[in-house]
Order: C-alpha cells, then sequence, then structure tokens
C-alpha cells in the first residue's frame, strides 16, 4: 500500500511523461463528451429559444419539464439508454451497446436539457429587450430565434460550457452504456472509480488532475472568448 | 388633405386602467407630432397604430394600407457591423444580398455615418447609433415613418442631427408620426399636432395654432409647465 506522497508522486509521473494509457482514456474522454455537448447544443438551443419566444400551447410546461431535466439523474439516463440499446430492445439490433457511440447518446440525453433550459434563460432576456425591434421589421417569431441564438451566441457559451462540464464529471451514465472496457469505453471518471476501488491510487489520482486540469482549461478559453467578444461587438 | 388612417374609438385597458381609452381621429397630415405629459398614453398610441399592441376595443382603418417602419427612444442594434444592421431589417423584407447591400450603404450615407459602416454597431454612441436606427427605417422606404421620442436621451448635437435626418425623410415623401418632449422639436418639425391628455385625445391642431391659441385648458397648462 501506498502512501499518499507516494501516489502523488507517481501520479504526476504518468501525466508528465504523458503515458500512453493515460493519454488514451483522456482523449476518449474527450471525444465522447465534447461530441455529445456539440450534439445537445444543436437539439438543445433551438429548443431553447423556440421555448423563449414561442407562444404555443404547453410551452409553459416544456419549459418547467427543461428545467426540470436538468437535474436528470445520470444512471437513470444511463439505464434508459441501456434498454433500448440491449440486445433485446428497440435499437438492439444496431449494435450500439457498450461503444463509445452508446457513450455519446446517454451524454447527449443527459446534457441537453442542461442547454436547452440554459439557452432559454439567455434568449428570453434578449428577447425582452429586442422584441418590439424585430416584431417591428417583421421578424417571425422562428426567424427572431434564430437572431437571437446568433445575437447571443457569446452568451451562450455558457449553456454548452456547463453541458460540458456536466458530460466530462459523469459516471453513471457511461458506467452503464459503455461497460467500462479497458482500450475501449473506459474514461477518465469510470477509471477514476474502477481505479480507487482497486486501491491503484496513483492512476485514478492522475486521471483525477487532468480532468480537473481539463475543466479548468475549457471553463477560462470559455472566459477569455466571452471578454473578448463584448470588447468587440458589445 | 386626403386621410389615411381613421382611428375608431380606440381603447386599450391594462390591469383595469386605461391607457388609450376612447380615441377617434383622422391622421391626415404628412407630419403629425403626438404631445401630453409623461404617461398619457403616447407611446401606447404609436404601438397600437403600428400593429405592436392590439386594441383592446375600437378599431384602426387604413384608408391607404401604408408600409411601415418605427424608430424606438432606444435604438436596439445587433451584435455585429453598422451595416448589417441595416441589411437585416432588408432581409427580413426579402431582399437580395447586393441590393440588400446597395441600399444599406446609401442610407448609412444618408445618415452621415458611412465611415463608421464596418464598426460593430453597439459600442458607437447613443447618437451615431439612433442614426444607423433612422438608416435602419429609412433603408425599407416606408411609406409612414413612426417615431416615440427619437431624440429623448441624446444630447443637443445629436438631436439636432436626428431631426435633420427626420426633415430628410419627410422630404423623400414618407409620413411621419412621432412623440417628443421637446416643444421645440415639435414646433420645426409637425404639420399637426395631436394633444393627448390620460389616454384621452383632447386636441388636434395645426401646429401654429397650436401654440399661439391652445383650445382647451389642458393643453394650456400643458404648455406652460413645459416651456420653460
Amino acid at each position: 500500500m501506498t502512501t499518499l506522497g507516494d501516489s502523488f508522486l507517481t501520479a504526476w509521473q504518468l501525466v508528465s511523461l504523458a503515458d500512453a494509457r493515460l493519454a488514451g482514456i483522456v482523449w476518449l474522454s474527450l471525444r465522447v463528451s465534447l461530441t455529445a455537448t456539440l450534439i445537445a447544443c444543436i437539439v438543445g438551443m433551438p429548443i431553447g429559444a423556440l421555448l423563449a419566444v414561442g407562444r404555443f400551447p404547453g410551452r409553459r410546461i416544456l419549459v418547467v419539464l427543461f428545467n426540470g431535466l436538468m437535474g436528470l439523474p445520470p444512471v437513470v439516463v444511463g439505464l434508459l439508454v441501456y434498454l433500448l440499446l440491449s440486445r433485446a430492445g428497440p435499437l438492439g439490433s444496431f449494435g450500439l451497446l457498450f461503444s463509445p457511440t452508446a457513450m455519446v447518446i446517454a451524454q447527449a440525453i443527459l446534457v441537453t436539457p442542461i442547454v436547452a433550459a440554459l439557452t432559454r434563460q439567455v434568449v428570453a432576456d434578449e428577447w425582452a429587450e429586442y422584441r418590439e425591434q424585430l416584431r417591428s421589421l417583421g421578424a417571425s417569431r422562428a426567424r427572431a430565434a434564430a437572431t437571437l441564438l446568433w445575437d447571443g451566441r457569446f452568451s451562450l457559451t455558457t449553456a454548452g460550457l456547463a453541458g460540458f462540464g456536466r458530460a466530462i464529471a459523469e459516471v453513471g451514465a457511461v458506467m452503464i452504456v459503455g461497460g467500462n472496457i479497458d482500450g475501449v469505453t473506459r474514461v477518465m471518471t469510470t477509471t477514476i472509480a474502477l481505479e480507487t476501488s482497486k486501491g491503484d491510487l496513483p492512476l485514478a489520482l492522475a486521471l483525477g488532475f487532468v480532468l480537473i486540469a481539463v475543466v479548468l482549461s475549457v471553463n477560462a478559453f470559455a472566459y477569455a472568448l466571452r471578454g473578448w467578444a463584448e470588447k468587440r461587438w458589445g | 388633405m386626403d386621410g389615411w388612417l381613421d382611428i375608431d374609438h380606440l381603447g386599450l385597458r391594462e390591469s383595469g386602467t386605461h391607457i388609450v381609452e376612447d380615441v377617434t381621429l383622422t391622421l391626415a397630415a404628412p407630419r403629425t407630432v403626438v404631445l401630453g405629459p409623461n404617461g398619457a398614453g403616447k407611446s401606447t398610441l404609436l404601438r397600437l397604430i403600428h400593429g405592436l399592441l392590439h386594441p383592446g376595443s375600437g378599431r384602426l382603418t387604413w384608408l391607404k394600407p401604408l408600409s411601415q417602419a418605427m424608430v424606438f427612444q432606444r435604438p436596439i442594434m445587433l451584435r455585429t457591423t453598422a451595416l448589417e444592421n441595416i441589411e437585416y431589417g432588408l432581409k427580413l423584407q426579402g431582399h437580395a444580398a447586393p441590393e440588400r447591400r446597395r441600399r444599406a450603404a446609401e442610407a448609412l450615407t444618408r445618415v452621415g455615418l458611412e465611415s463608421i459602416a464596418g464598426r460593430p454597431a453597439r459600442l458607437l454612441s447613443g447618437g451615431e447609433q439612433q442614426r444607423v436606427a433612422l438608416a435602419r427605417a429609412w433603408a425599407l422606404e416606408p411609406e409612414l415613418l413612426i417615431l416615440d421620442e427619437p431624440t429623448a436621451s441624446l444630447d443637443p448635437a445629436s438631436t439636432r442631427e436626428v431631426e435633420r435626418i427626420i426633415g430628410e425623410i419627410a422630404a423623400s415623401g414618407t409620413r411621419i408620426l412621432m412623440t417628443t418632449h421637446n416643444l421645440g422639436q415639435a414646433k420645426r418639425i409637425a404639420e399637426e399636432i395631436i394633444f393627448i391628455d390620460r389616454g384621452r385625445i383632447v386636441e388636434q391642431t395645426a401646429v401654429a395654432r397650436f401654440f399661439t391659441l391652445p383650445q382647451t385648458e389642458a393643453a394650456q397648462r400643458f404648455l406652460q409647465e413645459e416651456t420653460p
């Protein structure tokens, strides 16, 4: 049993040497979570914008629903996607279970409500300000939604970021639908959970460092982008 | 003068109080200024005419169907260049890209801002933003331009410039309907004054007559209070 200090030392060596196994896990994590976030943005942002400017029956219910789904438990999403993709499930014939694609699907489902709800908030604030001008110019509601998405593009990085943070940090969904198979579906969070339970603290810690570094640097990048954009466009 | 808009017993209530009440009038003058104390319902009347609000009662009858544009007290600029802000309005009207670009550039030149075409619109001064808003409206070549206190938050130099532009838009044949708190401006721009108080039309008179011989006590009081 290594001491805590030794664990930190070994972890740091793994990171600084860019250990191949470590790098593979980090790369898969990024690939899965970035793809899931991208899909969530493509689906969730238009939904959020239409919820903000649209007038149709059931809009309020949908707003409450999407806000509520922000707190969707990852294990439950994992379970539902597992049932869909398992051999006997409706999408079983595609053979996607225990593949990175299954993990992308699960995370995209998990993150879409977050992106949609946060987008709705941003676009609703803009709509309050722009509404009369856009209507005066003759913009339809769908057109206004598209315009406000584009106009709020820099504020909306926050929505994408929150989604990515959620995706990259969750364990439950990817564990269930990915199966944590070494070299195939093992990502940072599932490895940390596994290695910690096995007692291999250095690898778990090294991944913990990387995970925190990734989240921090993505946030820093988004913060810098917003700052630049505000100076550039006001 | 041929009337272009008949307003018949127009009313709008909000949470029980009348904002506009039983307004009946015919608009015929090429340049009409709506005057009245704060909260008289001037902006609401303009929004009802422009179609941004739906009347609670009564109706508007367009004797001549007029294409409209509106300029607001606070200019709303999209996060893009000044030129593209003007193009946006044309785009919504379905004009093709080359024509949009040409008409937007022309409008920007007419308001004296061709040099800032590529600048981010939201970083322009308040006066410049209002001129871009005027250019955006002008580029649409509306038959009726509605302006809601277009100079209320501007400095005197910008106010003069905006007045000059409104004068040119009027000279190009566009009907003007506006509100202002600036009585000098009302005198300079208006041909006809509509005086409104507590949601009701009190007077509709030629500009010279309104300022020299206001017919009602309310208008007399208003002129006394507003004249420095």
